[in-house]
């Protein structure tokens, strides 16, 4: 890690310092600990009975439900952001003006809404004008909406950074433009872009919660359900969040080993 | 639309609302983001140990979730404070974690050289944070926190999910008083680009101004 440069290999005295700064912050950060436990016991928390219906297949399965439903939206909504979005960016790159300022106009817009102003619009906006969409859509549509936005900002500059002496190179080698387009500027613009796709298909993930404010049974809004339920706010929502946790920090690690695997190959194919 | 002219007052109370909540919100997720950066980027295992598993949940927890642990969560605990304050300080959380990865990696942008001869000239760990490391960090951080600006103000609509009536708040209210939901829409929207917008032309030319010409 580069930021290990920043201080020199410590000598004794270095040394005992860090030692003393390492007892001092974790006294501190157990001093923090014991804090939330003491919060949390002198108010019941550890009882059995808050924590023990999550152990029961019912409840497991509710939540399961849930995170189902959570996946389903993001898979819809990212298989259809994704494609509009590269579309957008191709209309932002075309030589055709009226694209060019419609996709810009689009990207302008769409980045700048809020999320829950559109979702409102779809909500209560759009039935006034005699437009009703099914629950499971009101909440895509609007999700999509904003991601192909930011999506095609991302392939943009995924495009513009790309080297022009490659598709050049192509061309000279006698390849077609489809053919230049498909073994040698994509397959370079996606392995750069794959980090970026992969933080936004997180984000897009967490857009799925807005299922709370239109009652889509999400997994956010089950654990509203069940929380009310049978009185046990705290930990459903302490759970739920768990939950999201776990499903995006295996994305992220997904998209480190994808990183990894291809800087690895590129390394090996090269001319060094 | 008479309606809407009549009550722009309590619309220009929501806008001051959610102005408020970004600022307060901005300054304190900053404040908290950098102090992350300085325990993950700091020699001390228990403190790196703390920042890394402080920014792996929060920025990976939903900030709608947030909210509600927060707003719906906490009084189960006995942990009630007003409703603006709790979804502030969730907020302030929720962001720390995007300034302190903003930070930290435009510390780890810095050349290694840069620090390798600025150390071999003698400087101590201050002096070379100083005079070498933040004045080129704090440069390519400029775009990527003007992002965060942006992402923080447009996440305060979210608080009205939970009952605050901030601009997005209110336009679901006139939309269900008034009845007259596209002007209201129209006239946020406008407001929401129009904050977006200039962010992002200060962030550019704060970023042209600070640029070193070579």
């Amino acid at each position: 890690m580069s930021t290990d440069a920043l201080f020199d290999v410590s000598g004794p005295r270095g040394k005992r310092r860090i030692r003393i700064a390492t007892g001092v912050s974790l006294l501190a950060i157990a001093v923090l600990i014991g804090l939330a436990v003491r919060q949390f016991a002198a108010n019941d928390m550890f009882a059995a009975d808050e924590w023990q219906m999550f152990g029961q297949w019912p409840i497991i399965n509710f939540l399961l439900t849930g995170v189902g439903e959570t996946l389903l939206v993001t898979v819809v909504a990212a298989a259809i952001a994704f494609p509009l979005g590269a579309l957008i960016a191709l209309g932002r790159l075309s030589h055709n003006g009226i694209l060019r300022w419609t996709g810009r106009l689009y990207v302008e817009l769409f980045r700048a809404v809020p999320l829950l102003l559109l979702l409102y619009v779809f909500l209560f906006g759009l039935p006034r004008l005699g437009l009703t969409l099914p629950v499971f859509w009101q909440l895509v549509v609007p999700i999509v909406a904003t991601n192909a936005a930011v999506l095609a900002e991302i392939f943009r500059a995924g495009v513009l950074a790309l080297d022009r002496g490659q598709p050049e190179a192509a061309y000279s080698l006698g390849m077609t433009y489809w053919q230049a387009m498909r073994l040698v500027a994509i397959p370079q613009a996606l392995r750069q872009l794959a980090p970026a796709l992969v933080s936004q298909l997180i984000r897009l993930l967490k857009d799925s919660t807005l299922g709370y404010v239109v009652s889509y049974v999400e997994l956010l809004h089950q654990s509203q359900v069940l929380g009310e339920y049978y009185h046990t706010v705290l930990p459903t929502y302490l759970v739920a969040a768990a939950i999201y946790v776990a499903i995006n920090v295996s994305l992220s690690r997904v998209a480190n080993w994808l990183e990894h695997r291809q800087s690895r190959r590129v390394r090996t194919v090269g001319p060094q | 639309m008479n309606a809407l002219a009549g009550h722009l007052g309590q619309l220009g109370h929501g806008l001051l609302l959610t102005l408020l909540m970004a600022v307060i919100g901005l300054v304190g997720s900053l404040a908290l983001g950098v102090l992350l950066a300085v325990f993950r980027i700091s020699p001390v295992p228990p403190l790196r140990a703390l920042g890394t598993a402080y920014v792996t949940v929060f920025r990976n927890i939903p900030l709608l979730v947030l909210l509600v642990l927060f707003v719906f969560g906490l009084p189960d605990i006995g942990l009630l404070f007003p409703l603006f304050a709790t979804v502030t300080a969730a907020m302030v959380l929720y962001w720390a974690a995007f300034v302190c990865e903003v930070v930290r990696a435009g510390v780890r942008a810095v050349p290694r050289g840069q620090i390798e001869a600025a150390r071999a000239l003698g400087l101590g760990f201050g002096l070379v944070l100083r005079e070498v490391v933040l004045p080129q960090a704090l440069r390519s951080m400029v775009q990527p926190l003007a992002n965060i600006v942006i992402g923080l103000t447009l996440s305060t609509a979210l608080a009205a999910a939970v009952g605050v009536n901030e601009l997005t708040g209110q336009a679901q209210f006139f939309t269900i008083q008034y009845d007259i939901p596209i002007p209201v829409f129209i006239v946020c929207t406008a407001v929401y680009v129009v904050i977006t917008l200039t962010t992002g032309v200060i962030a550019g030319r704060i970023e042209r101004r600070l640029a070193i010409l070579r």
